[in-house]
């Protein structure tokens, strides 16, 4: 018998025709239309992994401090003390390109029920966050767009925005990265999983009603985006935080009943992923009647029931006899709850429709037993990468301790730290951050723009009886970080430091990086370049989180980031594996922020002396050029400077800490001079073969800029240089006065800066662009 | 004293509250559920920051309706204490227990951030703690918190001395840009004529935890506690 569907409609639910074969393999028969539909979403590459899961398995997943590891809805890691804390990152960059606002709102939502569905309240969200540059007036729409959907949804749940990053490049022009971070503190004794258990237990629907939104979101954001794609404003969900806090306040007190055996959200593929993943991960079935299933529009029929993506929506599987319970707290908040099927001891998922079988469909056929590409990887780096190698410093005007020229434009150092300043990717994101409330909860230590990572009073929540919550100390501090310029010149060594650049902004803070969560963004792996990029970067990952012992505990692919013009030609974004990093910060008293607290307190760079201009914001602002060999990670260098870092908090030896990132040590110590309120004199050695330029702007890792109060300046410099040896300078010292002072050591001039010049630089970076 | 706050669906300030009159303060604390009508066990009633029931329509338009807003109504009638922070006010506004409304920011944007106050007046229980004049900073979260009123109302206010908070900047200065949101007469929080029912757009229960440095808000509550229970 020949396929009942045309391949237009095969390819239509995304699905190739070899896939569309191995349908009918695992069936023995062909598909109806809305089989076909839910093969085609839970094929996608955004629920079965199919192009990346080969490649996610060399990533290390377990250690002392993890409990769960990828597999369930969130990764968790114990604090001690009885606390553990749940964490997950995930994308929402499709739907955002189409529909910014609530493309990113319902990125939030979602991300927070990962979190609630294992029994966690959610404390802290983070968004990497990446658009192409402001001169655009789409990208401005994008993303202001983005930022009031975050605004939205965020502050209404009533969990704190703390921490992100947000860069601008016009590699993202049309496909901008909205990637949203959660934090939970488990509230339930036991985690709540997703397999479900016992055969003739009840399957409750719960949460919000199912309508036509989002229809089929999870292939649509498995596939490039084209001119046509706003006509796929449909496959964005609509989002209601309200609904969502409701939810939260519910699942939390329906865990507690302990009537509820497993719990499931339904993100992606909606109904059709949460019963077969759940029956899947069960080793059962599930049979689920659509007639139970409260909806918000008539005349459904069982393929839209199947692939809507209507939000706030979850499936519990219940104990059997106590689903009323369950379903009278749901109804308390407002919220919809009905018994919609059973748990069934075949393994397959059966959807009943108006008496009817609708769809039945082994549970592993569309959960596990999924397709798996596994790609060639090209044997040489591609031709952009290696043209890009070729770059030396050599190609770059000549510079001396007054400036340098460019195209014929005299520039002072003065001057080009003021552009760095100002470009969007560095500048203050008080424009952003403002709109968010990163306070709510009475829990945010350290403010947004304050500080390299966000951190957050850790304390139960649930009151104990006799012990006052005023009596918890510990935190958790959090960071996003991915410098994907570095991961587009070279994805192994740009993974590497991105997962090295998270663990150092997390000791900046004081705090010990625990563990992982990652968000893959990258380009089609059918394509050999982007499957390069992707399987390189991996292996990066997990070197680099085996060198810093932080286990990866789950997250999420985005492919197909690319938007095609108008002629068809694909345009891949830069390969951005964002790497999402929580540590544990012992007790919040003794904490570090990056702006310098007192005049007269001592300014050092602690950790490695090598830079590169390769790569670096200076190379790319100033020159024009995206190119060289990005900085190599050292991890003994890393650990090391990490340790002295926190250490030297702990110990409340230091007052400041701020790595040495985009815009090398020039703009991390005019970032100290901006979060403080206070000027700096430093100066600076033309050590060996240099350039100017290079010392003051070059990138590299393992670097850190740290104040110390004079009082301690002996106890610090012993112990620094006992790990570090050579690898501690003093620069110079922090000032009242009102400028930034830097020299060489012969007592040169090569900078010397306003600070009122710097802030009208940095503040009001954003504003600018956007009210043109 | 015991403290009583109101839990509608949307409310998100309700555990910061009761952190802070419970765990920092060691006073005895009940949450109320919107259903619920009795409140003549607590002396201090909050209605906390948050969004009531989403707040799609107008901040605090459906809460006016709610079982328990009557009852705090006549709490408030009796004379007895009544604080409604962000959300809070907003819904007072809509109750009718203090005049005036709240509307969307002048920029549109929602703000977050740490602003400074000046202390209007310190013969109140929830201020008696300040100094006269004093200026406090205190966090503010809201995407509508411009305070407005009509002409006589406003004059009504001043003529009573009901502002209680106003926006300024670090020195005590009324300038333009001290004023966040663009609030009338740079109003920040009001009281009722009687001066027991207070209304204010910054959180302070956001500022009363030394671990979080941030302290200035935790002298209405100590100033709070230091009075008879009945006015």
């Amino acid at each position: 018998m020949s396929a009942p569907f045309s391949p237009q409609e095969i390819a239509a639910e995304g699905l190739k025709p070899q896939e569309y074969e191995e349908i009918v393999h695992r069936l023995g028969r062909h598909p109806n239309k809305a089989e076909l539909g839910m093969f085609g979403v839970m094929w996608s590459e955004h629920c079965c992994y199919k192009n990346s899961r080969p490649l996610l398995g060399q990533f290390p997943t377990t250690g002392e401090h993890i409990l769960v590891g990828p597999g369930e809805n969130a990764g968790i890691v114990d604090l001690g003390d009885g606390l553990h804390l749940a964490f997950k990152i995930e994308s929402h960059n499709h739907p955002s390109a189409i529909e910014p606002f609530q493309g990113a709102a319902t990125g939030v939502g979602g991300i927070l029920r990962d979190i609630f569905t294992m029994g966690a309240r959610p404390i802290a969200i983070l968004n990497s966050l990446r658009f192409g540059t402001l001169d655009n007036a789409r990208t401005r729409r994008i993303f202001s767009g983005v930022v009031e959907g975050i605004s939205h949804y965020g502050n209404c749940v009533g969990v704190p925005t703390v921490g992100g990053e947000v860069y601008f490049d016009p590699a993202y022009t049309g496909n901008p990265l909205v990637n949203a971070m959660a934090l939970g503190i488990m509230e339930t004794s036991e985690i709540v999983k997703a397999g479900a258990v016992g055969v003739g237990n009840p399957v409750l629907y719960v949460g919000s009603t199912t309508g036509r939104d989002g229809m089929g979101g999870a292939s649509f954001a498995s596939s490039e985006l084209t001119d046509q794609s706003m006509d796929d404003r449909p496959a964005v969900q609509v989002g209601d935080p309200f609904l969502e806090k409701s939810l939260i306040e519910a699942c939390l007190e329906a865990f507690k009943t302990g009537a509820v055996a497993s719990a499931q959200d339904m993100g992606a593929a909606g109904i059709t992923c949460s019963t077969s993943e759940m029956a899947a991960k069960g080793g059962v079935g599930i049979e689920l009647d659509l007639d139970k299933i409260p909806v918000r529009e008539t005349g459904m029929v069982p393929y839209e029931y199947l692939l809507s993506e209507s939000q706030e929506r979850m499936l519990f599987v219940a104990h059997k006899g106590r689903e009323q319970e369950l379903i009278d707290i749901f109804h308390r908040w407002g919220l919809q709850a009905v018994m919609a099927g059973e748990v069934i001891e075949e393994p397959i998922v059966r959807i009943l429709f108006q008496g009817e079988v609708a769809a039945e469909i082994p549970a592993t056929a569309l959960a596990d037993n999924t397709p798996i590409y596994h790609r060639e990887l090209l044997a040489e780096a591609p031709d952009y990468a290696q043209k890009a190698w070729q770059w030396t410093r050599a190609d770059l005007p000549a510079c001396d301790g007054l400036g340098i020229t460019v195209g014929g434009e005299a520039l002072s150092w003065g001057a080009v730290l003021l552009r760095l300043l100002d470009s969007p990717s560095l500048a203050s994101k008080r424009w952003v951050y403002r709109q968010y409330d990163h306070q709510v909860q009475n829990n945010t230590v350290l403010l947004p723009g304050g500080a390299d990572a966000a951190v957050i009073r850790i304390r139960p929540q649930e009151p104990i009886p006799n012990v006052s919550a005023t009596a918890f100390t510990k935190g958790v501090a959090a960071t996003t970080d991915c410098n994907a310029r570095y991961v587009y010149l070279d994805p192994y060594e740009g993974a590497k430091a991105a997962v090295a650049e998270a663990a150092r902004n997390l000791s900046c803070v004081g705090a010990q990086p625990l563990a992982v969560t990652d968000n893959l963004n990258f380009g089609s792996p059918e394509h050999p370049v982007g499957y390069w990029q992707l399987a390189k970067a991996c292996e990066g990952i997990a070197e680099a989180c085996g060198e810093f012992g932080t286990p990866v505990t789950g997250g999420n692919v985005s492919l197909y980031n690319e938007t095609l013009d108008s002629e068809g030609k694909p345009q891949a974004i830069y390969p951005t594996p964002v790497i999402g990093m929580v540590g544990l910060v012992p007790d919040v008293t003794r904490l570090c922020g990056q702006g310098w607290q007192e005049a007269g307190d001592l300014i050092y760079l602690i950790g490695s002396p090598t830079v590169t201009l390769g790569g670096s914001e200076y190379l790319a602002l100033v020159h024009g050029t995206v190119a060289g060999l990005p900085p190599r990670v050292d991890f003994e260098a890393e650990r090391r400077v990490q340790e002295v870092c926190r250490e030297g908090i702990y110990q409340g030896w230091l007052r400041s800490a701020h790595d040495c990132a985009e815009g090398g040590l020039g703009v991390a110590v005019a970032e100290c001079c901006l979060a403080g309120e206070l000027g700096a004199e430093i100066s600076l050695e033309g050590s060996g073969d240099l350039r100017w330029d290079e010392v003051l702007f070059g990138e590299g890792g393992a670097r850190i800029v740290v104040s110390v109060s004079p009082e301690f300046q002996a106890l610090w410099e012993d112990y620094a240089r006992s790990l570090l040896g050579e690898g501690v300078w003093l620069l110079g010292t922090v000032r009242a006065t009102a400028n930034l002072r830097v020299f060489t050591s012969n007592q040169e001039t090569l900078l010397d800066v306003s600070m009122k010049e710097l802030g009208d630089r940095w503040h009001w970076a954003l504003e600018r662009r956007l009210t043109l | 004293m015991k403290f009583g706050v109101i839990v509608f669906p949307g409310s998100n300030c309700d555990r910061d509250m009761a952190y802070v009159t419970r765990d920092v303060l060691g006073q005895s604390t009940r949450m109320i559920w919107h259903q619920e009508t009795d409140l003549s066990d607590c002396d201090v009633v909050v209605i906390p920051g948050g969004f009531s029931y989403g707040d799609y329509l107008r901040c605090g338009a459906i809460a006016r309706f709610s079982p328990i807003m009557r009852s705090v109504r006549e709490h408030a009638q009796q004379g007895k204490y009544v604080l409604g922070v962000c959300n809070g006010f907003q819904v007072l506004t809509e109750v009718g227990l203090l005049p005036g409304a709240l509307v969307r920011n002048r920029d549109l944007h929602f703000i977050c951030d740490r602003v400074p106050l000046k202390v209007e007046r310190t013969d109140l229980p929830w201020t008696q703690a300040y100094t006269p004049q004093e200026v406090i900073t205190i966090p503010i979260a809201h995407g509508e918190g411009r305070y407005h009123a009509d002409e006589d109302t406003l004059k009504a206010l001043e003529d009573n001395q009901q502002v209680v908070f106003r926006y300024c900047d670090a020195h005590g200065n009324l300038t333009p840009e001290s004023n966040p949101n663009g609030s009338l007469n740079h109003i920040a929080g009001i009281v009722n004529e009687t001066g027991n029912v207070l209304g204010m757009m910054p959180h302070p229960e956001r500022a009363s935890d030394p671990l979080l440095k941030a302290v200035d808000g935790f002298k209405l509550f100590t100033g709070l506690l230091s009075v008879p229970l009945a006015i």
